[in-house]
């Protein structure tokens, strides 16, 4: 498995009203690697993202791992790609217990009974998440981060081996925001995911991902390794921003906005 | 013995407390003991009861608690049933429009159907009004008021209700000769449940409420929105239609017997709600035994606060759920504004 791509998109299309959302999308995958989708608002990402998690009709082909995503059930799918929305919807008065177990769904019955194995599964999650301490807390009790965590936690119980993420560290501070990201790249390597995101901050996608796709008005227009397309005068097209981008040794890579003309 | 095995036993504890204080209380007195002896022996008459007072336990007494229950259950847990579905607090069989469809279709049988065959042309229409009233609720509030706010659907339940009355009563005027049979049955009556009732009830409500009971677990998914339901290989809109039609199938039995009961449908939930824990495992059977023994204790206050006259159901169900419905409200407000 490891050698072919996670994901393989090619000619991903859609349209809403007459709308073209997305339009001749295509990348790859590969297997265990973090991919992260990078562009200005509104160029399509979090669509693409939901496409890809069969969520929304599309055009096109998807493959996972090699197999046309459309010839999968809803819970086959679900048992194989897990997805982190931007803004997850929080339950009022769910215990966090509850929640992390809800990624079990996939796995369990018709009329949803868990097995030891789910269990284990919501246990496991909890322990590496650090949030055993909370199982019995409701949800939203919690703060910005460990909220984050508990969606992680949810996804990790899942036990998909493709994890999207759609701006992981929205609402987060710069600590927090580092530490989940931190914490995905570790559940990536400990666990083998594979993990496409999507992430607004050129500077923390360009440290962590290692492969990258620039969406613009719905279309790829680079994909490649970050010197390809994290690329100032890339950025100052489809972003409209003037930026630096510097690799200083002792400070390391960023993206840096640049006062005043260029 | 687990934690939940625990707390259904009082469950369990609680509804037969009530059921056997329903056989108790009443104009004519019965020794517990003696009542007790002749629910367990099914119906054997213990050497200290007279006959008369066997009879009143077995054709007034028995079949009123039956109905009650039943009618309780069903309201309760279709109530936290349509709670779940449309992520809504105060979603209510009649807040929904479900009950008004209900009972425009009941009357609609009534005034229009044959006679001979009330017991299944009653319950039938009652269940097709039902449906189309929480479907026309659910299409105009999703559409027409502007998003999915708790508040949209319960402002396109309301008008819904509304108009379905309004027609109900248009046929009532048009068809005066049945009219009386209608209105006693509007205002919520358990004062003549007889046997007939609970066997028109009985397996809608049994149908309905095993369907709930089953699928419990997978209401706690529909919690996190669609979207995230359906990415994690929940077939959002099969289970909503399966719940609709169950808790509107409930509902159309609930008020086929008993008439228009209002707010049980939030009292009973959101006082489970207190109690568990809002996880719809534990929601929905603690709403079914809590809405039956509910309904049973207020069908006792009714019929004994202002004996020999008795209070109309519906009139103090409402009384304890105004209250129930501000305290819903409140507790939603941040997902209204």
């Amino acid at each position: 498995m490891s050698d072919l791509d996670a994901l393989e998109l090619s000619g991903v299309g859609m349209n809403i009203d007459g709308r073209e959302i997305l339009r001749d999308v295509a990348f790859e995958v590969p297997s265990g690697s973090w991919t992260c989708v990078v562009g200005p608002n509104g160029a399509g990402k979090t669509t693409l993202l939901h496409a890809v998690a069969g969520l929304v009709p599309f055009e096109g082909d998807v493959r996972l791992w090699g197999v046309p995503i459309a010839s999968y059930r809803r819970r086959e799918r679900a048992r194989r790609i897990a997805l982190v929305p931007q803004q997850p919807v929080i339950p009022e008065g769910m215990t966090v217990e509850r929640y992390v177990s809800l990624g079990r769904t996939p796995h369990l019955g018709v009329l949803g009974a868990e097995g030891t194995a789910d269990l284990v599964a919501v246990d496991t999650a909890l322990g590496r998440l650090d949030l055993a301490w909370a199982r019995d807390r409701r949800l939203d009790t919690l703060s910005g981060g460990e909220l984050q965590r508990a969606v992680l936690a949810r996804a990790l119980a899942q036990e998909a081996p493709l994890l999207l993420l759609d701006e992981p560290t929205t609402g987060l501070d710069l600590g927090h925001q580092l530490q989940v990201l931190e914490l995905v790249n570790e559940l990536r390597r400990e666990h083998g995911l594979t993990v496409l995101s999507t992430m607004h901050d050129l500077t923390l996608a360009g440290r962590f991902a290692d492969g990258f796709v620039l969406l613009s008005q719905g279309r790829p227009v680079a994909t490649g390794a970050r010197g390809d397309v994290l690329d100032a005068a890339l950025i100052q097209e489809h972003f409209g921003a003037n930026v630096r981008v510097i690799g200083d040794p002792e400070v390391g890579w960023a993206v840096v906005p640049v006062s005043g003309g260029r | 013995m687990t934690r939940g095995t625990r707390a259904l036993l009082l469950g369990v504890a609680v509804l037969l407390v009530s059921v056997l204080l329903g056989l108790l209380v009443g104009p004519v007195r019965i020794a517990p003991g003696d009542a007790l002896g002749w629910l367990v022996s099914f119906g054997h008459r213990p050497s200290g009861m007279s006959l008369q007072q066997a009879a009143i336990l077995a054709d007034l007494r028995l079949p009123r608690v039956i109905v009650a229950g039943l009618v309780g259950a069903a309201l309760s847990a279709s109530g936290a049933a349509y709670q779940a579905v449309f992520r809504n607090p105060l979603a209510d069989p009649y807040l929904l429009g479900a009950a008004a469809g209900a009972g425009l279709g009941a009357t609609v049988a009534v005034a229009f159907g044959p006679a001979t065959a009330f017991e299944i042309t009653v319950p039938l229409a009652a269940f097709l009004g039902a449906l189309a009233g929480v479907g026309l609720a659910y299409g105009l509030g999703r559409s027409s008021l502007g998003g999915r706010s708790a508040t949209s659907l319960i402002l396109g339940g309301i008008a819904v209700a509304s108009f379905l009355t309004a027609v109900q009563t248009f046929i009532q005027q048009q068809r005066s000769e049945t009219l009386r049979q209608v209105y006693s049955w509007i205002l919520g009556r358990l004062g003549t449940a007889g046997w007939d009732d609970a066997r028109v009830a009985v397996p809608s409500v049994v149908i309905a409420v095993a369907t709930l009971w089953l699928v419990r677990r997978l209401l706690d998914v529909i919690e996190v929105g669609d979207l995230e339901a359906e990415s994690l290989g929940l077939n959002v809109g099969r289970l909503r239609l399966v719940v609709v039609v169950a808790a509107s199938l409930a509902t159309a039995a609930a008020v086929s017997v008993a008439g228009l009961i209002g707010f049980v449908g939030i009292i009973v939930p959101h006082t489970v709600r207190l109690l568990t824990g809002t996880s719809y495992r534990r929601v929905l059977p603690f709403s079914v035994l809590f809405g039956a023994a509910f309904l049973i204790l207020v069908d006792l206050v009714a019929r004994t606060a202002i004996a020999p006259a008795e209070i109309p159901i519906g009139v103090l169900t409402a009384f304890l759920g105004a209250p129930f419905f501000v305290l819903a409200l409140r507790r939603s407000g941040r997902r209204i504004a």
